[in-house]
């Protein structure tokens, strides 16, 4: 069984935190959770990665980009999708979900909060520009496969929220 | 001993036509919506629909991948995705209808994401560990394709006259397509007696439970019929398999082995 801890060598951490995730440019894959291993193994650095989403089309994207940053640190690498375990929002550090909000986008909220969110029309998604609560779901589906369209009633602002994965 | 080595190659080739029923089912109902990116009814369902279609083509990728990885021969995902004859492909016909209005649209992807769901979360349960990593990780999209052809059945359903009479019509001329969900080839036997594949006819019930509580709150009548259509997963069309073949192949058709 694999665990959801992850392995990176300490080494590895700086150059791949110069990742971003290329659709939310302010978001580093190391704050996103889709690191879950990076491992230097005879000159050769092991990476694996896990997708967001089955169908992010980020992922390949991802994939190139981390293999030029570590040769630009002077590393050959060799990357690997893995499935298992599977991604959850709970991966996002607390820093990615400053990020997130600073950026203009809603962090997750925990599953059952997220359910009356998008089941139940309930109220409790904070804007990201104005702080309020008094927003309202558009559309469960945003400008990507990971988020949620909604609407800021303070502000009028309309804005996207990041779905919860579990 | 040979009967050694076929008994591995019957297993082998058992196993990746199992994965390719699984997969194509999702290709076709993927390529069917994503036909509307551009042509919904609304900005947020044009949206929604290719958002539906992006997650079901990523499910593909990792069914592909991995029954490449089965066949170990030079065959990439690209090619059994684009390259196969209509007789080839072994999705069930009801993914494979035409986008005949929004209702229909609605319908399809609602008749298809009941069945979809319960099997994926019977899937997670698979001994074959990349099929039950496909199916955690597919199983929380899913979810949310459920919810949101559910929702839309109820709107249309319990919505305007003309909207009811669309989401009626639409469920009638559906439901000859749905028992075919429940057929077992011979390659799926095989793999449900190995702990690998899901016994579909066990999820028949639950199935139809399912669609008539959604059914019934969105006030659309059950539709009783006792014939049903089938052949898909013996490769035997319906007449719109073609066309939405050739849109679906041109490019690999007409400029063979091109890249992005
Ligand atoms: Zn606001």
């Amino acid at each position: 069984m694999t665990t959801t801890e992850q392995h990176i060598d300490k080494i590895l951490i700086p150059i791949l935190e110069q990742v971003s995730d290329p659709e939310i440019p302010v978001l580093s894959i190391m704050d996103m959770g889709v690191v879950r291993s990076a491992i230097i193994e005879n000159d050769i650095v092991k990476v694996e990665i896990t997708p967001t989403y089955s169908g992010c089309p980020a992922m390949d994207v991802i994939g190139d980009d981390i293999m030029a940053a570590l040769k630009n640190a002077g590393y050959k690498s060799k990357i690997e999708l893995i499935l298992h375990p599977a991604w959850t929002t709970d991966w996002i550090t607390e820093r990615g979900r400053k990020a997130l909000e600073k950026y203009g986008i809603a962090a997750p909220l925990e599953a059952e909060a997220d359910k009356d969110v998008l089941l139940n029309g309930k109220r409790l998604v904070k804007c990201p520009q104005c702080g309020s609560k008094n927003t309202k779901l558009v559309s469960q589906f945003g400008s990507t496969a990971c988020k949620a369209q909604f609407q800021c009633d303070e502000c009028q602002e309309p804005f996207d929220y990041f779905k919860c994965l579990k | 001993m040979k009967a050694g080595i076929s008994l591995r190659e019957t297993m082998k080739n058992n196993l990746y036509k199992y994965i390719l029923g699984i997969a194509d089912n999702s290709l076709i109902l993927g390529q069917r919506i994503g036909e509307l990116c551009g042509h919904g009814p609304s900005l947020e369902t044009d949206i929604a629909c290719t958002n539906l279609s992006l997650d079901l083509f990523g499910q593909v990728r990792s069914y592909y991948q991995y029954a490449a990885k089965i066949a170990g021969d030079d065959r990439t995902e690209d090619d059994i995705a684009m390259l196969r004859k209509e007789r080839d492909y072994i999705n069930v016909l009801l993914v494979e209808q035409p986008n005949r209005d929004f209702a229909y649209i609605i319908g399809r992807q609602f008749l298809f994401d009941v069945y979809h769901y319960l099997f994926l979360t019977e899937l997670q349960k698979s001994k074959d560990l990349t099929l039950s990593a496909i199916a955690t990780k597919s199983l929380k999209e899913v979810s949310y394709h459920l919810r949101f052809s559910s929702d839309w059945v109820k709107r249309l359903g319990d919505g305007t006259e003309e909207s009811h009479a669309k989401m009626q019509d639409a469920i009638d001329g559906l439901w000859t397509y749905t028992d075919e969900l429940f057929h077992q080839t011979d390659a799926d036997k095989q793999m449900v007696s190995e702990g690998i594949g899901v016994d579909v006819t066990k999820l028949k019930d639950t199935y139809y439970n399912n669609v008539a509580e959604v059914l019934t709150e969105a006030t659309i009548q059950v539709p009783e019929l006792k014939y049903f259509q089938k052949g898909g997963k013996q490769g035997i069309h319906t007449e719109h398999m073609g066309y939405l073949l050739a849109e679906l192949q041109y490019m690999q058709r007409a400029y063979p082995n091109m890249e992005w």
